[in-house]
């Protein structure tokens, strides 16, 4: 290369002027940067430190154990398990559907749910985690730990999932979980940030949902420190929640477990209640169904069988039923026509079978009528048309006051769902409810507990605690929160005249232990147990003139369910009542022969604590009653109280 | 005979030569040098593994390397441009059959242990090449077209090579360091004029054309830059390595979080925290006070060069190190342009700073030969 060069030659002059506007441009360049960088770090710099503690830092809810449910011996009616669950990150996973089908080759899976999850990544945020199979067991678990390399994106999670223990034993009661709907969030104001966990549980029914905030407990957080894929540096702060509150409810899981057995296949209902708290010892509706389907997610075939049922296994009879009682509610008619001094115990009826109101023939259930009927005998046989008679006399307006202090119409604060009112007819209600004015014809139908009338079992049974023990029990489910005892307040005296009670009760002892009682094929022997009930058979159609005058059809040539409901209240013992006991075996037929054996079953079972001797029972029922309690040893729930889930 | 051969007798010799070099230079390149090995120690989250270790050998490795090109007489530099440029395009070209030859795009020639980008050496031997280019030029012929095509053509051949690789960013830099030698050098400003109106021509032509059949880029490349006027529109998608970028400078403050406590860039809200974004955990760690005196330093070292520029009496000397230093310029310039959203994400690291073998040594060489020009002055 040759480079020509004058020695003399100096710097060409233009390389100054140029170099310094260069240089000028290259120091306003700088001053631009200096004045984005104030602009960044200290005009704006609240701006972005505000995102930068949003860019860190996540709150992430601890969700708090729930709280256990127990029977008031301890017996685990709804416990917490860990549980160990599979999940995809549609993110890590790359291509879901393939990895979910590596996966079916090691853990059972279902075709649906790879469907569901597909549908689920399609929808939601990519690194959002989707449940696969949940309640998955341990070697399962290893399985897929050891093929993780094969498996990007499926992560096996611990976590908690209720159990219930005692299965359909306390299914209506205890209620069950299952994962937090749209409806359950539009219900409530302010939703617990703990809802919007995903596939977190909360009550759907029964305690479960009634006490739920109790269970629930307080959510704790924790902040954590995020990386922008949102991987967890390290804790910065854990706010320990409150876990949520054992409950021990006032059941007997023992007494409900027999008494399931005993209503067997029936759709039927019965209630027990300690007469002296108010506990209900029992609150039993069969058919029954196991509620830890509900928690794992019943498949869509499993529930449409329960749905389907006729017998209805999802509804809780016992209190969101409410039934005509029948001749039950002939105790209130008797006792408003004894208040108002209408009618003297002495005073005599004479049944000629049916009754003429205001053109109407009113009939009674004995075609051929029960003739000369005084108070005691007109209740021990349920004569209708006794009742028919003093209901005139007396009329709606006491029947419905005596009706009310006894419980019907009320709708009592249990923790249970659905419960009902029942309905205590009068005559506002029904000129609003009906448009109509109430006729004469109305209050001889709601004389013997039909018509209008409604009760559940819950308040049968309630109102025949108060006969037994004229005070104004009101029934109580939890026994203690936490350990600790939920106090009784001692219930009032009933507004009723005490000797009018002890004729009632009189009658009712009669009704079971005098040889025409309606209730004698049911008695107790046993003298400490002796029983006091009575009887109900409630229409569920009605019967037209023209059927009659063919005669009226026997229950058992009747399509099931238009056969009459059968009921049977009753409280034991006599002298000292403990307990009182409500029977309804639905479409069951007559009070006395469904309803009654039933009732005195459970009564006895109650009172003994277990399976009473056979010396309680009649001597010729002996033989059939110790084949009874064999089958149905049987048949119990094995239930788990090996005092682990003592309070 | 030189003017500096004419003059050699007031040129420093054998060790006089240390006592003349630029110290307060050198003092401010080991500056920023040591900020990097700090940020580089925070990003690894207090270890001197993967990256403040490797950094402070190559540093060690470069330095000595500037040492030894500070010492040779820059006319034997001058007289090797030529030499230099032509190697540099055989490295281009070599990293470009390699490329193809071996796997995908290759913007390295592994020499040892060391990684080269030819694309920077490139830059030293345009810039070097151009020197001597306009130094040797008689000043009369200067803005005659062929030997405009002449400079052209020194530049258009790397740019070119670059920009195939695929590396755009780096073409474009070595197409403004060029221009900033030649308009230095004296050519015709109507030339200049000229391509600028051509530009903003070409880029109204860009625009006008989007959605038309005639459109000139394809519909991602408006996106990016649709991206790059308003990050925003795209927080999680082409935006998002600038809006978090600007959370984590921004969030610095006046003061920062102080040493280690930076969180945005350690936790991997940011992309390539410790190349080309390791400005954003200076930024976050010790604020504007901090970011702001880094940018002094570097401002103090384009002045020093500059003033050095002026002072040299010679054509190539003085051509030599302004643009050597408006390389360095547009390095951190575009650089802290880019990471406070000024300018489009494009893979340029912040000088001396940045984790990076091959930048690091040419950067040092580049001041070696800077420190040679100002050593070998007449004085």
């Amino acid at each position: 290369m040759s480079l020509r060069r004058d020695p003399k030659k100096e710097p060409a002059s233009k390389i100054p002027r140029r170099a310094v506007l260069i240089g000028a441009l290259q120091l306003a360049a700088i001053g631009a940067l200096a004045s984005r960088m104030r602009f960044l770090q200290v005009e704006e710099a609240g701006t972005y430190r505000l995102l930068a503690e949003e860019n860190r830092i996540n709150m992430r809810v601890i969700p708090p154990t729930r709280g256990r449910i127990f029977d008031r011996n301890g017996i685990a009616l709804a416990l917490n398990e860990q549980s160990y669950r599979l999940t995809l990150v549609p993110e890590d996973a790359g291509d879901a559907e393939h990895v979910l089908r590596q996966l079916q080759k090691l853990v059972s899976i279902e075709d649906d749910d790879i469907e569901r999850v597909l549908n689920e990544a399609r929808r939601s945020a990519p690194f959002l985690p989707i449940t696969i199979a949940d309640r998955i067991s341990w070697s399962d678990v290893s399985k897929v730990a050891v093929n993780a390399p094969a498996l990007p994106g499926v992560t096996p999670q611990v976590g908690q999932s209720r159990i219930y223990p005692a299965g359909p034993v306390a299914a209506h009661v205890a209620g069950y979980v299952g994962p937090v709907s749209q409806r359950d969030l539009d219900r409530l104001d302010s939703p617990d940030p703990v809802l919007r966990i995903p596939r977190f549980q909360v009550g759907k029914i029964g305690v479960e949902a009634q006490m739920e905030t109790t269970l629930r407990g307080q959510a704790g957080s924790r902040r954590v420190e995020v990386n922008a894929t949102g991987r967890v540096m390290r804790e910065l702060e854990r706010r320990e929640g409150t876990p949520g509150v054992d409950l021990q409810l006032t059941l007997d899981a023992g007494l409900q477990n027999y008494i399931l057995a005993r209503l067997g296949d029936e759709s039927a209902s019965a209630v027990v209640m300690d007469i002296a708290s108010g506990d209900l010892l029992a609150i039993a509706s069969s058919p029954s169904f196991d509620p830890n389907k509900f928690v794992r997610g019943i498949s869509s075939a499993d529930y449409s069988v329960l749905r389907d049922d006729i017998r209805r296994p999802l509804a809780t009879k016992t209190v969101q039923d409410a039934y005509p009682p029948g001749s039950t509610f002939k105790m209130v008619t008797a006792l408003a026509a004894l208040q108002e001094g209408l009618v003297t115990p002495d005073d005599e009826v004479y049944c000629p079978g049916h009754m003429d109101v205001s053109g109407r023939k009113f009939h009674c259930w004995r075609r051929g009528g029960h003739g000369r009927m005084n108070f005691t005998k007109a209740l021990r046989e349920s004569c209708d048309v006794y009742f028919y008679d003093i209901a005139l006399r007396v009329g709606i307006d006491k029947i419905n006051q005596i009706g009310r202090s006894l419980g019907l119409g009320q709708r009592f604060d249990l923790p249970m769902s659905a419960i009902s009112g029942g309905l205590m007819p009068d005559r506002d209600w029904k000129q609003s409810a009906r448009g109509r004015p109430w006729v004469v014809g109305d209050t001889v139908n709601a004389s013997i507990g039909q018509g209008y009338v409604l009760a559940s079992p819950l308040q049968l049974a309630v109102m025949t605690a108060r006969l037994a023990s004229g005070r104004a029990i009101a029934p109580r489910l939890i026994k203690s929160e936490d350990g600790r005892e939920r106090g009784v307040v001692p219930p009032a005296p009933l507004p009723i005249d005490p000797d009018h009670l002890m004729l009632v009760r009189e009658a009712m002892g009669a009704v079971c232990n005098d040889r025409r009682g309606t209730a004698y094929g049911s008695r107790i022997i046993d003298a400490q147990a002796r029983m006091a009930g009575k009887t109900g058979t409630s229409q569920v159609r009605n019967i037209s003139a023209s059927e009659r005058a063919e005669g009226v059809r026997r229950n058992d040539d009747l399509p099931w369910e238009k056969r009459d409901h059968a009921l049977f209240v009753n409280f034991a013992p006599i002298e000292n009542p403990k307990i009182a006991v409500c029977v309804v075996v639905e479409h069951g037929g007559g009070g006395s022969s469904a309803a009654a054996p039933i009732a005195r079953d459970i009564t006895l079972q109650a009172l003994y604590g277990g399976p009473p001797p056979l010396s309680a029972y009649p001597a010729k029922d002996r033989a059939k009653i110790d084949e009874q309690q064999n089958r149905l040893r049987a048949l119990q729930f094995q239930l788990r109280g090996d005092g682990v889930g003592r309070v | 005979m030189s003017y500096l051969e004419h003059h050699s007798k007031t040129i420093p010799q054998g060790a006089k030569k240390l006592l003349y070099v630029h110290w307060p230079l050198v003092l401010l390149v080991t500056t920023v040098a040591v900020i990097g090995f700090l940020m580089l120690y925070s990003v690894a989250g207090g270890s001197f593994q993967p990256w403040a270790g490797p950094q402070m050998q190559r540093f060690g490795l470069g330095f000595a390397v500037m040492f030894v090109f500070a010492m040779v007489p820059i006319w034997f530099w001058r007289n090797i441009s030529a030499l230099a440029f032509g190697v540099s395009l055989l490295l281009l070209i070599a990293v470009e059959v390699m490329g193809q030859v071996g796997m995908g795009a290759q913007r390295w020639i592994d020499i040892g242990p060391l990684r080269l980008q030819p694309s920077e050496l490139a830059k030293i031997g345009v810039v070097m090449a151009l020197a001597a280019y306009f130094d040797w030029l008689p000043n009369q012929r200067l803005s005659h077209p062929f030997a405009i095509l002449g400079a052209l053509i020194i530049i258009a051949l790397p740019a070119g090579l670059t920009f195939i690789q695929p590396d755009l960013g780096t073409a474009l830099l070595i197409v403004i360091v060029g221009a900033i030698v030649i308009f230095v050098a004296g050519v015709h400003w109507a030339y200049f004029a000229a391509v600028f109106a051509i530009g903003a021509g070409a880029i109204a032509a860009v625009f006008q054309s989007r959605g038309t059949p005639w459109q000139l880029l394809k519909d991602y490349q408006y996106r990016r830059i649709d991206t790059f006027l308003d990050p925003s529109s795209d927080p999680l998608g082409a935006g998002y390595h600038i809006t978090q970028s600007k959370i984590a400078l921004g969030s610095g403050g006046w003061t920062g979080r102080g040493f280690m406590q930076g969180t945005q860039s350690r936790l991997n809200f940011l992309p390539e925290k410790h190349t080309d974004f390791i400005f954003t955990t200076l930024a976050e760690e010790f604020g504007f006070i901090g970011a702001g005196a880094l940018l002094l330093i570097y401002t103090l070292i384009i002045v020093f060069c500059i003033v050095a520029a002026l002072r040299a009496k010679d054509r190539y000397a003085s051509l030599l190190i302004f643009g050597l230093s408006a390389n360095f310029f547009l390095y951190f310039a575009v650089n802290m342009a880019m990471v406070m959203g000024l300018a489009p994400v494009v893979g340029v690291p912040l000088p001396l700073v940045s984790y990076g073998g091959s930048a690091m040594l040419v950067l040092l060489a580049g001041f070696g030969l800077i420190q040679s020009a100002h050593i070998h002055r007449p004085r």
